[in-house]
């Protein structure tokens, strides 16, 4: 499907659907793609953590990824997924509109996020990669899952 | 032998029996006219020095042998107990603790014992009755009167029951010649001549002894036979190399039970002939198992097993699967109503909750292993400090983790160095003030909730305020302004403030402050805190809250609106219905009436912003829970009874979540959250 270089790095990335666009997460930090199951409010935590989810014995925060972008809310459907990431001793769920395709990603295709993409605001976003008539929006999981800051934004907000 | 193998179970048993020394000398010295505590230190001593003899740790076993033989004139009366004599006892016990350690830092536990052996010497001497190097082994000339021999229950029945059936009893001595090279093949000999014409039912020392040769000359075998006396001389004296035989019959009034010694404790009447002390149970009840029973191998296949705690952590993990699987197989089985499946799941239930149990308490061990040293740490910093202190110690059995109890020793160290030092007034203070002299330090630990409490508490001058908030202010911790509005917790929490401890000359702050932030993250890193209260004048106490760490625990299942949540049964007082109108507002605080006590009525609809059901309702369902003497009502819309459920951290990065200690997962694979009751009562 793609043309490859032996020699290039590639990144390997989950690809998934949120509000029409395609952002993709290095492979290297998923852990499970899971179909959306019985999610547990968690009263006082930051409104865009859904809840907790019982994943094979492990209670697991599930964070809805429209609410942390600021994106108007859906309801979920069939197609909805949790992406179960982990970012050093931190495993999250990432709910989603849907995920189905995993590619492969030249590193030389990425290209710094422009401003404004698609409404997310730069500081979560890794980079943007062409390949073909796609746009990928790389994701900074890093930054998506950091609490302070946008316990801090939130504060600075209001 | 393999002695490494063996270290293991000789450091834990030593330490055991160390401990065993220091409590009773301990006892002893409260009512040194009390020897039944001798008795028990002298088989501790005994035991000790026959394990380090056969670990090859020379210098232990000499003086343990130097102390045995201070305690045996003890306990015959021939030196009476004193100061001086306690004082050497407890220098010799810390010599060994120290040599003990030194081996299971992987030394060789060699030391020079030479001070502490002169001094036990020095005690026989000037006691009177010089001390006979080898009385443990050599038996002492028969006196003339009928001696009397001690054995344990199962001996004396079958001693008795012989002589009933008409045959012969007789405690026979041998000494070999001194020149005997092979003792322990001469020994043997011995023992299967008898063995021949009778059946031999004890020896001193043991028959695994005598086959490592831990003995000097002589030993001791109890024969029943139908031969005569002069048959069972004979029969020995066919055997070279022995220089000595005596054999002496045994009657009815010669035997005496063990147990009937230990229990009237009168061993001041005893005449020892034969050494009682050489294969003497360390108490009653053991007597029967442990003859001729080599003293390593002896308490251990019964007593404990070393496993590594990973090992446990994963079987705690895989049982919590198990306890998980349960609820939700005991659900299924409800909604399938099928007698014959539920009768399988209640069965697989009990069981499981057998097993349960048994996985728990597997890591959970009492407190007493970290309280027991403390009388004896006590007694030494009274004597230093020169006060007169009482140590009460209760709850000692209340269980706590395994990890827990490791770590929680340096702290409650500290606390009760204060305690003393600092919290308890001088003896002309109290006497000015009128308190006993004595002060009370009172040791106590006990359950709550999801926790195990700490106190370390004395009736001594508490803490001055003044004193805290100057030294604090001086400091720069809170400002001048700051230091009036402070309330009496706030200022103590001063104490545990880091700054308190660098400090020079803290103890002037009616003392407390010494290292008090080593105590307070020490029990942070253990998720537990300690917080203090204090009385000018009459005491302080610090209270130190631990978690269980235990990962399953009883609870509540309760539904408010349409969240379940698990309220940890331990902190529930009870649980109640009640018609809406009987809620009044007080302070715009919702109350309700329990048991003429107004108790605040908490909505965690409010706090949780849970949303509503839409659910009206004429009856209100409460939880009432309690922190300390605290009470407060949850209102929920239903109990859903009690269950075990398995406490499952919320990882990472979800924390400091405001009243909820972690999750569970049900029944039917769903997540519910733990409330933390302690974080809902202020």
């Amino acid at each position: 499907m793609l043309e490859q270089s032996k020699t290039v790095k590639e990144i390997k990335a989950i690809v998934f659907r949120l509000q029409n666009e395609e952002y993709g997460v290095d492979v290297q930090q998923v852990r499970s793609i899971e179909r959306l199951e019985h999610i547990t409010r968690v009263p006082n935590a930051p409104d865009f953590v859904k809840g907790v989810i019982n994943l094979r014995g492990v209670v697991t925060p599930v964070i809805d990824l429209r609410k942390r972008f600021g994106l108007p809310l859906t309801s979920y459907t069939d197609q909805t997924r949790i992406i179960i990431v982990r970012i050093d001793e931190i495993e999250v769920g990432l709910i989603v509109d849907a995920a189905n395709d995993v590619i492969d990603i030249p590193e030389e295709m990425i290209e710094a996020p422009p401003e404004i993409v698609g409404g997310v605001g730069a500081e979560y976003l890794r980079g943007v990669a062409k390949i073909g008539t796609r746009l990928l929006i790389l994701l900074n999981l890093e930054k998506v899952l950091l609490m302070n800051e946008v316990e801090q934004l939130e504060q600075f907000e209001a | 032998m393999e002695l490494n193998q063996y270290l293991d179970m000789f450091l834990e048993e030593s330490k055991e029996n160390l401990q065993a020394i220091n409590e009773n000398l301990l006892k002893l010295e409260g009512e040194p006219n009390n020897l039944s505590y001798v008795q028990v230190i002298f088989r501790a001593a005994h035991t000790l020095k026959g394990m380090s003899a056969t670990m090859g740790f020379e210098d232990l076993a000499t003086l343990t042998h130097e102390m045995e033989n201070v305690l045996d004139q003890i306990r015959n009366e021939k030196i009476a107990v004193n100061e001086g004599i306690m004082n050497q006892l407890f220098s010799a016990v810390d010599r060994l603790e120290e040599m003990i350690a030194a081996i299971e830092n992987g030394e060789d536990g060699k030391m020079d014992v030479s001070k502490e052996v002169s001094s036990l010497r020095k005690i026989l001497t000037s006691g009177g009755e010089a001390a006979n190097e080898d009385e443990k082994v050599k038996p002492t000339a028969p006196s003339p009167v009928e001696k009397t021999y001690e054995y344990d229950s199962y001996q004396v029945n079958i001693l008795l029951q012989s002589l009933r059936n008409g045959y012969q009893a007789f405690e026979i001595e041998v000494e070999l010649d001194e020149r005997t090279m092979l003792k322990a093949a001469r020994a043997y000999m011995v023992y299967s001549a008898l063995e021949e014409i009778g059946e031999v039912i004890r020896t001193l020392p043991s028959v695994d002894e005598l086959e490592e040769e831990k003995f000097d000359r002589s030993f001791s075998l109890t024969l029943i036979t139908m031969l005569s006396k002069e048959e069972v001389e004979k029969t020995i004296n066919r055997i070279s190399e022995i220089r000595r035989v005596e054999v002496v019959r045994l009657s009815k009034g010669s035997i005496k039970s063990l147990n009937e010694v230990a229990a009237s404790s009168a061993m001041t009447e005893e005449k020892e002939g034969v050494s009682p002390n050489l294969s003497q149970p360390k108490d009653g009840e053991k007597g029967e198992e442990e003859r001729d029973v080599h003293p390593i191998r002896r308490h251990h296949s019964s007593k404990t097993i070393r496993v590594d705690t990973e090992r446990l952590e994963r079987l705690m993990n895989l049982f919590s699967e198990l306890v998980i699987d349960r609820g939700r197989l005991e659900q299924i089985a409800r909604e399938i109503g099928s007698p014959s499946l539920t009768e399988v799941v209640e069965h697989m239930s009990r069981i499981s909750s057998d097993l349960q149990n048994l996985v728990l308490t597997i890591r959970m061990v009492p407190v007493e292993q970290v309280f027991n040293r403390f009388p004896r740490m006590v007694r030494d910093l009274a004597k230093e400090l020169g006060k007169q202190v009482n140590l009460t110690i209760t709850g000692a059995e209340t269980e706590l983790d395994r990890t827990v109890i490791d770590e929680i020793g340096d702290p409650l160290v500290h606390l009760l160095r204060n305690a003393i030092d600092h919290g308890l007034e001088s003896t002309e203070e109290r006497k000015k003030k009128g308190k006993p002299i004595p002060g009370e330090i009172s040791l106590r630990a006990y359950h709550s909730g999801n926790h195990v409490f700490i106190e370390v508490s004395d009736d001594g001058q508490g803490i001055d305020r003044e004193k805290v908030l100057k030294k604090a202010v001086a400091q720069g911790l809170v400002t001048e302004r700051e230091a009036t509005q402070l309330k009496e917790e706030e200022v103590y929490r001063l104490l545990f403030h880091s700054g308190f401890s660098t400090a020079e000359k803290v103890s002037d702050i009616s003392g407390r402050g010494v290292g008090l932030d080593v105590v307070r993250s020490k029990i942070e890193a253990l998720g537990g805190s300690v917080s203090v209260l204090s009385e000018r004048g009459k005491g302080s106490t610090f209270r130190i809250q631990l978690p269980l760490t235990l990962s399953i625990l009883s609870a509540m299942l309760v539904e408010i609106e349409r969240e379940k949540y698990a309220i940890p049964i331990n902190s529930i007082l009870e649980t109640l219905s009640l018609p809406k109108e009987e809620i009044r507002v007080a302070h715009k605080q919702p109350v309700l009436d329990f048991r003429g006590k107004v108790v605040p009525l908490l909505s965690l609809k409010e706090l949780f912003s849970i949303p509503s059901s839409g659910e009206e309702r004429e009856e209100v369902s409460v939880v009432v829970i309690r922190k300390g003497e605290k009470l407060v009502g949850i209102e929920v819309n239903d109990f859903l009874g009690q269950q075990e459920i398995v406490l499952k951290s919320m990882g990472k990065y979800l924390h400091n979540l405001f009243a909820i200690s972690g999750a569970t997962i049900l029944g039917d694979g769903q997540v519910a959250l733990i409330l933390d009751p302690n974080a809902l009562i202020k």
